[in-house]
């Protein structure tokens, strides 16, 4: 809603612009028939009158001449010369750009470079040396103006055109014997057209304001022909006795510019999709809390997950991404989630330390605690003391969550820094050591290292060392091996593995692999769609899986030695989590589905630890 | 280190060279007898014999070209006809004064836009950022030169808190609270626009920062979020912010041709400006070429300022 308010500002804004620019336009095609003085028809006795008086609503200049007339005469006078600025930059540009892309090689990079020199100006020198060789005058100012965007235009058409140049259409105009220029003004100007006028729509506001701003120098419309810009220079000399002169003519160039950025702005936004589906969001520093139901009792898990709900709003989509999730683990032990992407596993997660990207993700039920403690409720401080201290992650893909700009020993000195008051030499011993216990190579070395200068398998490294760092009772791993190749993937399970043996410290760890299951985890719960279908000792879940999804899911697993058993990939995708079947989730890619699946909710059935939610279960459990 | 910023000094030579061609081709387009033309008001005979031998005005294009290099390489810039002086001392003259202007305006820019813009994206959608964006719309929106009018009105003539105009009082002048008292409101001035185009554009480039996985990270390590975002985030949004800088730069000296003129300001713009309404070309060649250079190094510091925040970038 929040969301949708603002997206309406914005469009009430580009409204307005369009309104506003609409009344200038309007009253500048009128001018030539309306009743208004003649606009240089002077009349010393009556100069500098306020406005307001009769005769002459907006009052007169130093020359007596009637002001409302001459606005409105030099905001005709301007937005032509702007329009046609833009005009004239917008087709010696895409010329420019069209040749330079289309015929490519040495005089492509000739008239770039020639391009790039133009650019190296600040755009007002070039204009000022073309005025000055020209001589001042509207005319050589406009020519100015339009030269100096020329580089502008010529930079956005060549990047298009040079796609376009070798597409399957041009290659066929060109074998069936068209022209070259033919090519260029029937096959591509046409891709390219609506560039050139969005480009000409974000540049025009900036042509009429550079072109007044040269005639308010005196280097543009010279007198008695008078646009806003010169109308402006004019005033100065009687700012102070006769302000109204100045602000006149100074606030319609204000709202004629306003009014066209604001369009454009609009337009641009709404033609942009990432803002209408809220993917500009920020992630706020924890998920937002909205819980509908009532909070489950404290159990004496040392993390318990009890019935968690997380949702993310998008516009008026809302998907389930946890519906009623709830996990346990005990000091010393290691529970896997898995399932396929999508599952919902990931959120789960980041729901635990409230770490879900929000906006658009919310937890509207349940609770998770930490020795009794629940964090979904609790206070950011609360929270921020606990992440990373006593509950840890390590998350995949170690390239994209290495702060890239800072060297790996620095991340991890802060990483204890931010819950020790310790110096940066101790902080960097204890890293040093942390590295040391990941066994990193040269691990000196490497706390001066960025991530960019490591391999896949020390980034991953570094992400674990950095979750040990404050020896955390808790270290949640979302498929912290998946990005690694299967010899190291081996070493950095085994290492896990140490750790919780030396430590005693409680894993979760998220994959989508039954094999690192079956390596590392006590306990596996499996999840689809959002829920958990069947949980147990890994043994017991591995040799006698009940739901007919685990069954399936652990034949994707190839065996090694195991002979020519066949691969069965599951047919069908995971159902989208905005429109949840009613019943089991699974029945639409289920063989065994019955009607019964598809009727109602179907409970977690089974004595902890071995649950399954399933009617129909593979094998029954006890 | 030292290496990059002298390989980046050495591939702004063809810059310079390019900048100094495309001057000298506008200037090739004087219509009629370049002596004159130069000249202007001061085309006495003994003057057209004198600047057709010194730049070479007879002969063809390209030797014109490489004399009037060679000439500036030398430090030799011509001789301004309506000052009545040589071209490149009256420019060092009035680059300072260009310089604590345009440089103000270019640390008020920067600071104050890239402020604006991590409260705007940390705050996203609420008050302060709707604050924000409503200044940015009306802040570049606004002709600097006309602001500059209104600020005069206001703070000069209605509230007497700052003087009219000019670089010192010219009664008693001198000294640095004098010259701090006429530069705030230029410095202002010319600041609007290019702050909000930096507020905007480091906005996005923030909000952009706070969806990487890196962030994610920090918070999940327990980082507070102040220093999540003035520290990672802004960090990692500086690298985009940088270059946006760099164009700012251009920006405000372009705008200083028009502030200078507002406010008396005996600057470079207001220099050019003159030169161009008295067809005092070789003063408007030479600045011209002069502004462009300075511009281009700037543009390397910038470069180089980017190469130490962000260590991909092969040095």
């Amino acid at each position: 809603m929040k969301l949708f308010l603002s997206l309406l500002f914005r469009n009430r804004l580009a409204g307005f612009g369009a309104v506003v620019l609409g009344i200038v336009v309007l009253a500048v095609l009128a001018t030539p028939f309306l009743p208004l003085p003649d606009p240089n028809a002077t009349d010393t006795a009556q100069k500098f009158l306020r406005p307001g008086t009769a005769g002459h609503l907006l009052g007169t200049d130093h020359l007596g001449r009637d002001l409302l007339s001459r606005l409105l005469w030099g905001t005709r006078l301007s937005l032509a010369v702007g329009v046609a600025a833009a005009v004239m930059a917008a087709l010696g540009g895409s010329a420019v750009g069209l040749i330079a892309g289309y015929v490519g090689g040495r005089t492509d990079n000739i008239i770039m470079r020639g391009v790039d020199m133009l650019m190296a100006f600040p755009y007002i020198l070039l204009a000022l040396a073309i005025v000055a060789a020209l001589g001042p005058g509207l005319l050589n100012a406009l020519i100015a103006v339009a030269v100096v965007n020329i580089p502008f235009f010529a930079r956005n058409i060549r990047g298009i055109v040079v796609g376009l140049a070798h597409r399957e259409f041009v290659e066929a105009a060109r074998l069936s014997g068209m022209s070259h220029i033919r090519i260029m003004l029937s096959e591509i100007l046409p891709n390219v057209v609506p560039v050139i006028v969005i480009a000409m729509s974000t540049t025009v506001g900036w042509m009429i304001l550079e072109t007044a701003g040269l005639s308010f120098l005196g280097l543009g419309s010279q007198p008695p022909t008078a646009d806003l810009g010169s109308m402006l220079g004019e005033a100065r000399a009687a700012l102070i006795t006769a302000p109204h002169t100045a602000l006149v003519p100074g606030a319609m160039i204000f709202l004629i510019v306003m009014s066209i950025n604001l369009l454009g702005d609009g337009v641009r936004d709404a033609l942009d999709p990432r803002l209408r589906s809220g993917a500009l969001s920020r992630p706020m520093a924890a998920a937002l809390v909205r819980r509908n139901g009532p909070v489950p009792e404290a159990s004496d898990d040392l993390l318990a997950l009890q019935d968690l709900h997380t949702e993310f709003h998008a516009g008026k989509r809302v998907l389930r991404a946890v519906s009623g999730v709830s996990l346990a683990v005990k000091p010393g032990e290691c529970l896997g989630v898995i399932g396929e992407s999508g599952s919902g596993k990931s959120v789960t997660a980041l729901s635990v330390m409230g770490l879900v990207a929000s906006p658009p993700g919310v937890i509207t039920g349940g609770a998770a605690r930490f020795k009794g403690q629940d964090m979904i409720g609790a206070d950011f401080e609360t929270l921020r003391r606990l992440r990373g201290d006593r509950i840890a992650y390590i998350f995949q893909d170690p390239l994209a969550t290495l702060h890239p700009l800072y060297k790996v020993g620095r991340q991890m000195a802060e990483a204890i820094q931010v819950h020790h008051q310790i110096g940066n030499a101790e902080a960097r011993a204890r890293a040093l050591d942390l590295f040391r216990q990941v066994r990193i190579p040269n691990p000196e070395s490497r706390l001066d290292s960025y991530p960019h200068e490591l391999s896949g398998g020390m980034r991953q490294r570094v992400g674990i060392a950095m979750a040990l760092a404050n020896d955390p009772d808790v270290i949640i791993a979302d498929e912290p091996t998946t990005a690694l190749d299967v010899t190291v993937q081996a070493q950095i399970l085994s290492l896990l593995d140490d750790l919780r043996r030396e430590r005693g410290l409680a894993i979760v760890f998220i994959t989508h692999d039954f094999g690192v299951v079956a390596q590392l985890c006590d306990r596996v719960a499996v999840m689809y769609a959002g829920r958990i279908v069947e949980e147990g000792p890994t043994m017991a879940v591995l040799e006698a899986p009940a739901h007919p999804y685990t069954r399936r899911l652990i034949a994707c697993v190839p065996e090694l030695g195991g002979g020519r058993r066949e691969l069965a990939a599951i047919p069908g995708l995971p159902p989208a989590v905005d429109a949840l079947p009613p019943g089991c989730a699974f029945a639409p890619r289920c063989d065994k589905a019955q009607e019964a699946c598809r009727a109602g909710d179907i409970a977690l059935e089974g004595a902890s630890p071995r649950r399954v939610r399933c009617i129909f279960p593979e094998e029954a459990i006890a | 280190m030292g290496r990059y910023i002298l390989r980046r000094l050495i591939s702004a030579i063809p810059v310079l060279l390019g900048i100094t061609v495309i001057v000298f081709a506008i200037m090739s387009l004087i219509p009629g007898d370049p002596a004159t033309a130069i000249l202007g008001a001061y085309a006495t005979p003994e003057n057209v014999a004198r600047i057709n031998r010194d730049l070479g005005l007879d002969q063809p294009a390209i030797q014109r070209y490489f004399i009037w290099l060679g000439n500036m390489l030398t430090g030799e810039f011509g001789r301004s006809y309506s000052l009545n002086r040589p071209v490149l001392d009256e420019i060092l003259d009035r680059f300072g004064a260009t310089l604590i202007l345009a440089g103000t305006a270019f640390v008020l820019c920067a600071v104050l836009g890239v402020l604006a813009g991590v409260i705007s994206a940390s705050r996203q959608y609420g008050w302060a950022d709707k604050a924000i964006t409503f200044a940015v719309i009306i802040g570049i929106s606004i002709p600097s030169f006309f602001l500059g009018m209104l600020m005069i009105l206001i703070f000069a003539v209605r509230l007497k808190w700052l003087p009219v105009s000019g670089m010192y009082a010219i009664y008693g002048g001198g000294g640095l609270g004098d010259l701090l008292t006429h530069l705030i409101m230029p410095a202002f001035a010319l600041a609007v626009v290019a702050t909000g185009v930096v507020a905007w554009l480091s906005r996005g480039a923030m909000l952009e920062v706070l969806r990487q996985d890196y962030i994610r990270t920090a918070r999940a390590k327990g980082v507070p979020e102040r220093r999540v975002l003035m520290g990672h985030a802004l960090r990692a949004a500086m690298v985009s912010i940088i270059p946006v800088l760099g164009l700012q730069a251009g920006f405000v000296l372009s705008g200083a041709v028009y502030i200078e003129t507002v406010f008396q300001w005996p600057g470079i713009g207001r220099m050019l400006v003159d030169a161009i309404l008295k067809r005092d070309l070789l003063l408007v060649q030479g600045g011209v070429v002069f502004v462009a250079a300075i511009y281009v190094l700037f543009n390397i510091a910038v470069d180089v300022a980017q190469s130490m925040l962000d260590p991909r970038i092969k040095t």
